[in-house]
């Protein structure tokens, strides 16, 4: 007896039950971040002095990480198309080419920081750089989640199987895509 | 539409035909205009190029690629309404945190804590030593 996955059979709603729980998830997301990020506008409007940390910040590694994700989001959605035209090996191959930019997103991270950890800019270094850690820093840490979940997507994909799994997770990573859009002026260009 | 696609109620195949490689190239001139744009030093201009260009770049990605512009209405809401606690939590304490006094209060000059690393950046000074522990843990605050 074959077995079909729930998510894929039940509609609540009209909406696959699947999609509609990324959803769920991302309606949480918004108010976890709009907290963090709402927050650091209101302080940063009230300390104009904060402009002269945020200017040690590199627009530049900001402005290619931005480009990295913009990029990672066209194969994402590239790769829930395939899924859509049931072809499960595109599918994947666009989720690995996408997790290969959430990847490089994290190296160029990491240099980043350590370079800015060493000019004395920590986590503790003051108010502006309290928040450049913490909203990066989260941001990063879905960077991170979005690759493993996406990996494990792309392999059952591979197999033409569970291909709804392609869209939900496309949606996620989007999501983690639009989050950087506004960090990066917030952090990198408003100086 | 696909047996499989059908199954899993892909609603991007009843929408609109998207061309995704013309948005994102849209997404990376958008890119290239928020990068450029501040170096005017022009504060309108950065606002817009920046922050303007922000929302224009999200709108791009949420109606084209996760295609919330055919999802059933019930998402958006949902959405809208997690946007709306956003707005709500900002315009209940802004006025607490932006201003420098109140009825009952004033912050003085030290209620923010700079490290002084951060000190000795501000100064164009070398970064000084590590600040030593006291005997209650670190000088902070």
């Amino acid at each position: 007896m074959s077995t079909k996955t729930l998510a894929t059979q039940r509609s609540a709603m009209g909406i696959p039950t699947g999609r509609l729980a990324i959803w769920w998830v991302l309606v949480s997301e918004v108010v976890i971040f709009g907290g963090i990020l709402v927050s650091y506008v209101m302080h940063r409007l009230g300390h104009p002095e904060w402009a002269e940390e945020a200017s040690h910040t590199n627009t530049w590694i900001g402005a290619f990480n931005t480009l990295v994700l913009l990029s990672s989001s066209l194969s994402a959605v590239l790769g829930h198309k395939a899924a859509e035209q049931g072809n499960g090996p595109k599918a994947a191959k666009m989720l690995y080419l996408t997790c290969l930019g959430g990847l490089t997103f994290l190296i160029v991270k990491s240099f980043e920081w350590t370079s800015e950890i060493r000019e004395g800019f920590t986590l503790q270094a003051g108010g502006f750089w309290s928040y450049y850690y913490t909203a990066a820093g989260l941001h990063a840490f879905h960077v991170m989640c979005g690759v493993v979940i996406m990996l494990f997507v792309a392999h059952t994909a591979k197999k033409n199987q569970e291909l709804h799994r392609v869209e939900n997770i496309g949606i996620y990573w989007h999501f983690v895509d639009i989050v950087w859009i506004f960090l990066f002026p917030l952090l990198y260009i408003a100086k | 539409m696909h047996a499989h696609a059908e199954a899993h109620g892909a609603h991007a195949a009843h929408g609109p035909h998207r061309n995704y490689v013309k948005i994102w190239a849209i997404l990376t001139a958008l890119l290239v205009v928020s990068v450029t744009g501040p170096m005017l030093g022009i504060r309108v201009v950065t606002l817009i190029t920046a922050f303007g260009i922000a929302l224009v770049k999200a709108y791009l990605v949420a109606k084209n690629f996760m295609h919330l512009d055919i999802e059933k209405a019930i998402v958006k809401w949902l959405l809208a309404l997690a946007l709306v606690i956003m707005v709500l939590l900002y315009t209940l304490v802004a006025p607490d945190v932006e201003k420098s006094k109140g009825q009952h209060w004033v912050k003085s000059q030290d209620f923010h804590y700079v490290s002084e690393a951060a000190k000795g950046k501000r100064h164009g000074h070398e970064q000084p030593e590590p600040k030593k522990e006291t005997e209650h843990g670190s000088e902070h605050r």
